[in-house]
């Protein structure tokens, strides 16, 4: 067992989790408000701005929240499975976070000088300050340094393990950073060559189609960004939480590579209801959307095969025995076993969206924002939660108390049914057209308007429910930080005695690089010629 | 490469869903007609000369046949132009849409008209309107401080 606390390694992993807890707190009161102001509950205090407060919760949960924890995770995880990081792998490591935190300092400070009303997604030709588009790049150039250490560190784990297989942990978090690096060329092309000239006022205009289309080639494989580090928890975490093993190193492999793959050149499905792009494109990318439903299933097989085998070791009976015999009353399984449980209905929702006829339903309706709140502010959220609550020890040197576990429970417990409330209001009054992105309004009390009302006050109240339970983890926060000093492992599960040797090509990432770059020049490139042909662009306009 | 039995079964199982899936929503789209909206349009338009360049300098209905309309509709901060349009029952409506200074959204709860006003393009979609009713014609895209304000109605009259 390699020891971590209190060396400059578990303070690099532990500053990103607390930035990551600072956004959810300040992203969560926001969250709050929105629900309260679109339920009709109250009105924001005067000088403060529903959009201004939406685009802080979009920017630091989508963004920060998501990003700084992951990091931070994936940098304990590589210590505890190939080692201290180098010395300069750490220098780096730090550099990427003072360039995320200050990005992220800049970008709030933007937002509450009212400069930068533009939401999360800075649809052109809305201008905001050039100083957001900057935060926007020292956020993006931050994390690449994180990518730059944690494929350093991997790659001298293979050069001084000549011909051995990668350890799964750092092999999933190297392709996770390569997918990252991947899907962040999108924004950052657009921000660098388009955003930052326009604003500053060098060029006059900006094709909105293109930085749409870039923008777009970025948004989707960043769900999948904060997908990859929640499937390395159920992989490689869960089955150790459990007394179990891996069940198979090679399939757990090939479903992320798989995920690497289809997740990049699909962007166009969020671009269904858009002109200048044309339906066969469209089309395509629809189907290469739904290919990452065989990674999905891969991943659903392993995590139920897991569990059986582990249940029926310790004599489950019958086909459904096993059930019983999970550790639900400890935090650090419960949280990302609801989380995954939650997944299944998120799933079935993502099938609608990204069909191209059933997107005409609900597209820019709350029942997209119902979606993405059952995947990455349930699913994924309760995932990071659990393991928090043996992260922050394991990285302090402090335990892991029955108390803390008891809060941890509440916290999934009130997380889990707010969300699923708030999610099924938004589903179904989505499913009605109440649009998403929209204050409170009854447009002149049309009567179609006012029936979305009820589910909006639903809205508000599972919001207060939510914000408690983020109260109650910052409380559990404090708590571990000064909890009785002692060892906390990383759980990391062993592979499957039966399983199998691993074959030597899944760990060759070039390969599969290749494919994709393959994949998305043939996905994008028709796309973008017709975009470029397009007629001259927009000039800026602040709009708040 | 040590796959389990249930799991090739799972995953071909699964994998021919799949394919079925995608059959069906391909023919859809390219037997039955039914695109998502927007095509590579032949028209572009300079933004900042929308309501000088054709359809657009003239906005509104034109009847194109028996119960048919061609409808030129400029999204901008915080309306439609024109707004309040009525038709009758059993019209069929081709919706040509712009923006005159960000983007729009152009959504009609209740149908499936639902597209994006993009500055510089025209989407287009067809919808027949077999209900007399007074539907709701809004933007589902934040577009600035008065983005909730942005609708209008389309009546049906039967
Ligand atoms: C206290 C818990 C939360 C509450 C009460 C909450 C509430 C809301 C509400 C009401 C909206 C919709 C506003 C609108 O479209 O008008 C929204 C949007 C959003 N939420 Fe949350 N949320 C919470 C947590 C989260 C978390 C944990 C994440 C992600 C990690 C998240 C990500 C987002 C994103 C990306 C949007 C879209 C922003 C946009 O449209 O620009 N939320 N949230
Ligand atoms: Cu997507
Ligand atoms: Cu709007």
């Amino acid at each position: 067992m390699i020891q971590v606390h209190k060396t400059t390694d578990s303070k690099l992993s532990l500053s990103h989790i607390l930035v990551a807890y600072a956004a959810l707190t300040i992203g969560g009161i926001c969250g709050m408000l929105q629900g309260l102001v679109r339920g009709g509950v109250i009105e924001l205090p005067y000088g403060i701005g529903y959009y201004q407060v939406l685009t802080a919760h979009g920017v630091l949960m989508a963004l920060v929240f998501t990003t700084f924890f992951i990091i931070g995770f994936l940098y304990a995880g590589m210590v505890r499975t190939t080692g201290p990081l180098l010395p300069t792998v750490n220098k780096i490591a730090w550099v990427g976070f003072l360039m995320m935190t200050v990005g992220t300092v800049l970008g709030v400070i933007m937002v509450l000088l009212n400069k930068a009303t533009v939401l999360y997604t800075f649809y052109a030709p809305m201008k905001a300050s050039p100083w957001f588009y900057v935060a926007l790049v020292l956020i993006v150039v931050g994390s690449w340094c994180a990518l730059v250490a944690i494929v350093s560190q991997f790659r001298y784990w293979k050069r001084t393990h000549k011909g051995k297989i990668s350890p799964l942990f750092a092999f999933m978090a190297a392709s996770t950073m390569i997918l990252w690096f991947i899907a962040t060329l999108g924004v950052a092309a657009t921000v660098l060559l388009q955003f930052i000239p326009w604003s500053f006022g060098w060029v006059d205009t900006i094709n909105v189609m293109i930085s749409r289309t870039l923008f777009w080639y970025f948004g989707h494989p960043l769900v999948y960004f904060w997908l990859l580090p929640t499937y390395v928890v159920w992989y490689v975490i869960l089955p150790k939480m459990i007394g179990g093993k891996i069940f198979s190193d090679s399939m757990a492999r090939l479903a992320f590579i798989l995920f690497l793959i289809f997740s990049v050149p699909v962007g166009l499905h969020h671009q269904l209801m858009e002109p200048g792009i044309s339906p066969t494109w469209k089309y395509i990318q629809v189907v290469l959307t739904f290919l990452v439903v065989v990674p999905s299933l891969m991943t659903a097989f392993a995590m139920f095969a897991t569990f059986e085998s582990y249940g029926r070791s310790k004599g489950a009976k019958g086909l459904f025995g096993w059930i019983r015999m999970l550790p639900y009353g400890d935090v650090r399984f419960l949280a990302p076993f609801v989380g995954m449980l939650l997944f299944i209905p998120a799933g079935a929702g993502g099938i609608i969206n990204a069909s191209n006829q059933m997107n005409a339903v609900v597209h820019n309706t709350l029942f997209v924002t119902g979606h993405f709140h059952l995947t990455v502010a349930t699913t994924v959220a309760l995932t990071f939660f659990g393991v928090t609550y043996w992260l922050i020890p394991h990285l302090t040197g402090r335990t892991f108390t029955k108390k803390l576990n008891r809060m941890g429970i509440w916290v999934t417990i009130i997380w889990a049914i707010g969300m699923v409330i708030m999610s099924a209001a938004m589903h179904i009054v989505g499913l009605f057209g109440a649009p998403r992105r929209t204050a409170y309004t009854t447009y002149n009390d049309h009567p179609v308007a006012l029936e979305w009302l009820t589910y909006e006050r639903v809205m508000a109240i599972s919001g207060v429910l939510l914000f408690i339970a983020i109260i109650l983890l910052v409380i559990s926060i404090v708590m571990m930080l000064r909890a009785p000093k002692g060892e906390e492992e990383f759980p990391i599960a062993e592979v499957n005695a039966a399983a199998g040797q691993t074959p030597a090509v899944l760990d060759k990432w070039w390969i599969w690089i290749i494919i994709l770059a393959v994949l998305i020049v043939f996905a994008y490139t028709m796309p973008f010629i017709d975009l470029i042909n397009s007629g001259p662009g927009s000039k800026g306009w602040v709009t708040w | 490469m040590h796959i389990h039995r249930l799991e090739k079964l799972w995953i071909i199982i699964g994998t021919a869903m799949l394919v079925v899936f995608l059959v069906a929503i391909g023919i859809g789209a390219y037997a039955m007609g039914n695109h998502p909206p927007g095509h590579t349009s032949s028209i572009k338009l300079d933004p900042e000369k929308v309501y000088e360049t054709p359809p657009f300098d003239n906005p509104g209905l034109e009847k194109i046949g028996e119960n048919e309309y061609n409808a030129y509709i400029v999204a901008y901060i915080y309306g439609y132009n024109p707004g309040n349009i009525e038709i009758p029952v059993g019209a069929t409506v081709h919706f040509y849409v712009t923006s005159a200074d960000v983007v729009h959204g152009f959504n009609i709860p209740g149908t499936i008209v639902n597209m994006m006003a993009i500055p510089g393009e025209v989407n287009e979609m067809t919808y027949t309107f077999d209900e007399p009713a007074e539907y709701l014609l809004l933007c589902n895209e934040y577009c600035g401080i008065g983005h909730e304000y942005m609708a209008t109605t389309i009546t049906v009259k039967g």
